[in-house]
């Protein structure tokens, strides 16, 4: 199966889902309606495109566009040495998701990462909580509208 | 010679200098130390104490990992605003008499790292004896930074007479 | 606050903590075990100990000035981390790297590989109780950051690896102190199978422990040398070749049971398949041209004279700067303007390459990579280490994004370690090769 036909594929699977398709150097990427996420994911996974590994899953910030946020998932091939891009975007009054600790175990530790570092709610995650920071700390750092060095100790400093 | 102004010092005060000086330098060269290691700095932690530049040629080869135990606390590496409460209670629960060496400048200062996550110098938490700066300082100069502790304790009043009242 | 371990124990076992301040737990992880005698029953990792906010303040430096902070991050192997950020960018920019600069990334990375691999066995060794091991390795460790220092200027934290290509050339006396290093990590290697392949004590605590299927370490994203020693063959310098590791011969371990000991055996044989990639490339460096080495006055004196004379002056550059004389840049950095820092002597000399220079660390002009994403993934100690960079036009990043290896091998390890005795932690924590620095960026 070729790399174009991927995309093809998956345009012609779930017309209503998929958004947009492109490659950008090199690398496809695909732009699909959040509410499609976990429908297409099993599709990529089981289907033809056989995209056994979850690479990565993480999120952008694009303060002042509507959506604001941007999930973008990194899926990979073994068997067919491709890597794909999925992107959808996340409004900032739903941000909520579907979560895909179902299909790939490693999307456990990685959504709790993203809603430790941006808030973003994953539907369906068996345990979810902070990763990075720590109890007690208020608010998603790696969201554009936290400060850099606005700092929230455990303990009391001196100096 | 004949100041009546000043006070002689008694005839004794010599022995307990002299004995302050022992107990300083039974200290510096039997330095036990706790290596808190969280960072890149650790891997110049492993070069400073392995068979290249050897620490246990200054006496502080020993490495305990256990505070109780431990008289040095080796702080190296980055410590983040989570590991701080975690630092803390190690500080609290080592014996007298402990030092504290803040190796490496993410210790000093929190180095590269002026951010949300990061504790601006240890020195905000536990108090320091000696600074080792450098990203990450090179094992010559640990040895250095070791050296001038071991200078500090030399020199240290050595909290030993039964009399001395506390604060 | 209590986590989730606390709610979800039983009454009738123990918790323990392996804390964060641990010899076993390389700094900053905590480890809360259930036990019902020495079985572990349960246990929950706690990560985030070491989070330095990298994603975050790589959105406050340019491209160029946050190079320091990608060798931070896996602290072992840092010219990898250097090389995968790099690589990105130029993925970005489209840039075509000379020929002896790609060997000589592929060198030092090599060589990083290897110091990470021997730092993990290491490690690993040494909480199992084999110390000699350990100091055998840190020697064979000095020798090959002997080299890296002599070349890059740092013993760890080098920056080495540009935007472009590399800093500087290689000196004079490279290959005598490169055939050293590699006789000295060849001989440490044959001991160290000697001491550990066979040892009755080792075995036992390896063989068999911590099992992990192939289908598991798939799904858990696992890579590089944990997924081989489940019989996985992949590693992105031969799935995805980069550099010129497709025109080096050199082969690919793989395990068979997905146990501790194969992870150690695995990482054994890829330092010797290392040091193969080492000697190629060692050889088949293309020449490089002969540096032109100005007599010439300091730059300060020389800019002075020509002030006063108004004739240009050949200046002579700091010896901290030799490689990277300008007749060197062929050799080591992708011709063109806006992505590299230009040579000293034009900067010195000629106006035009003062303003190249100027507006090269000039905020809000320097490198700016056109509005888009990429990513792209290198073979880390760990495995496929993987950048995400969102550009957004302007001189710093937008966001960044690191695709850590050792988050993934470590969000199984609770998997790993259940039904296991509190023993088999170590050994099973080892194995996986934990860097706080690439786990909690």
């Amino acid at each position: 199966m070729e790399e174009k036909t991927i995309l093809e594929r998956l345009s012609k699977e779930f017309p209503g889902g998929v958004r947009e398709t492109a490659t950008s150097l090199g690398d496809e990427v695909v732009a699909i309606d959040k509410g499609a996420l976990l429908q297409i994911a099993a599709f990529l996974r089981d289907g033809p495109g056989k995209f056994s590994m979850l690479l990565d899953l993480t999120c952008v910030d694009y303060a002042g566009e509507e959506p604001r946020f941007e999930m973008v998932y990194h899926l990979f091939s073994l068997l067919r040495n491709q890597r794909l891009r999925v992107k959808t975007r996340l409004s900032e009054s739903d941000l909520r998701i579907s979560s895909l600790t179902s299909l790939w175990k490693n999307a456990d530790w990685l959504e709790r990462e993203v809603y430790d570092l941006f808030g973003v709610h994953f539907e369906g995650h068996p345990d979810l909580r902070r990763l990075f920071m720590y109890d007690g700390f208020e608010g998603h750092p790696l969201r554009k509208d936290y400060p850099l060095r606005r700092r929230q100790p455990l303990i009391r400093l001196k100096e | 010679m004949t100041e009546k102004k000043k006070k002689h010092p008694p005839a004794g005060q010599f022995i307990t200098t002299q004995f302050n000086s022992l107990l300083g330098w039974a200290r510096k060269f039997s330095l036990f130390h706790y290596p808190f290691v969280t960072a890149c700095c650790g891997m110049e932690y492993m070069s400073a104490a392995c068979a290249h530049f050897d620490i246990d040629r200054f006496g502080a080869g020993w490495t305990r990992f256990s505070p109780r135990q431990s008289d040095m606390l080796l702080v190296v590496g980055t410590i983040s605003q989570k590991e701080a409460p975690v630092l803390r209670t190690v500080y609290d629960q080592m014996t007298e008499p402990k030092w504290v060496i803040a190796f490496g400048t993410c210790a000093v200062s929190g180095g590269i790292y002026d951010n949300y996550a990061v504790v601006q110098g240890i020195d905000q938490i536990i108090p320091v004896d000696v600074y080792i700066p450098g990203c990450p300082p090179r094992p010559e100069t640990v040895l250095d930074g070791l050296l001038k502790l071991q200078e500090k304790i030399q020199h240290q009043d050595h909290d030993w007479r039964w009399k001395k009242k506390r604060s | 606050m209590p986590t989730r371990i606390q709610k979800q124990a039983r009454q009738d076992t123990m918790l323990l903590n392996m804390g964060p301040s641990h010899p076993a737990m390389h700094g900053t992880i905590r480890i809360m075990l259930e036990l019902d005698g020495e079985r572990i029953v349960n246990s929950e990792v706690e990560v985030g100990y070491l989070h330095r906010g990298f994603e975050k303040t790589c959105e406050y430096r340019t491209y160029f000035s946050l190079l320091p902070y990608t060798d931070r991050l896996n602290y072992v192997s840092p010219l990898i981390n250097n090389l995968g950020y790099v690589m990105t960018v130029e993925k970005m920019l489209g840039v075509e790297v000379p020929e002896r600069a790609q060997f000589i990334r592929v060198l030092m990375s090599e060589l990083s590989r290897i110091s990470d691999h021997l730092t993990c066995l290491a490690a690993m060794a040494m909480e199992c109780g084999a110390f000699t091991v350990f100091l055998y390795k840190m020697k064979a460790r000095e020798f090959l950051w002997d080299v890296i220092e002599q070349t890059t200027g740092a013993r760890m934290t080098t920056s080495y690896i540009r935007i472009g290509g590399v800093r500087a050339d290689l000196h004079p006396g490279f290959d005598t102190v490169l055939k050293k290093a590699v006789e000295e990590t060849r001989s440490v290697l044959k001991d160290v199978h000697g001491l550990l392949d066979k040892n009755k004590i080792f075995l036992n605590r390896t063989r068999d422990v911590a099992v992990i299927s192939r289908d598991d370490a798939v799904s858990f994203g696992w890579t590089g040398p944990c997924l081989r020693s489940t019989g996985v063959s992949y590693d992105v310098r031969k799935a995805h070749p980069y550099l010129v590791y497709d025109r080096l011969k050199w082969e690919v371990p793989l395990g068979e049971r997905g146990d501790n000991y194969d992870r150690y055996l695995v990482r054994m044989k890829e330092m010797e398949q290392s040091l193969r990639i080492i000697e190629q490339a060692a050889v088949r460096l293309p020449k490089s041209s002969r540096a032109f080495i100005a007599a010439g006055l300091p730059p300060a004196q020389a800019i002075r004279e020509s002030r006063r004379r108004r004739v240009r002056t050949d200046i002579a550059l700091s010896p901290n700067l030799e490689g990277s004389e300008g007749s060197r840049y062929p050799n080591i950095l992708a011709s063109g303007k806006g992505f590299v820092v230009p040579p000293k002597e034009e900067t010195y000399t000629t106006i035009e390459g003062l303003i190249d220079h100027f507006k090269f660390f000039m905020r809000g002009h320097g490198l700016r990579p056109p509005k888009g994403e990429a990513y792209f993934a290198v073979e880390g100690g760990n495995g496929e280490l993987g950048f995400y960079i969102v550009s957004d036009g302007t001189d710093r990043p937008y966001r960044l994004h690191l695709r850590a290896p050792c988050f993934h091998i470590v969000s199984a390890l609770e998997q790993l370690i259940r039904g296991r005795y509190v023993a088999d932690v170590i050994p099973t924590f080892g194995s996986m090769n934990m860097i706080g620095g690439e786990l909690d960026r």
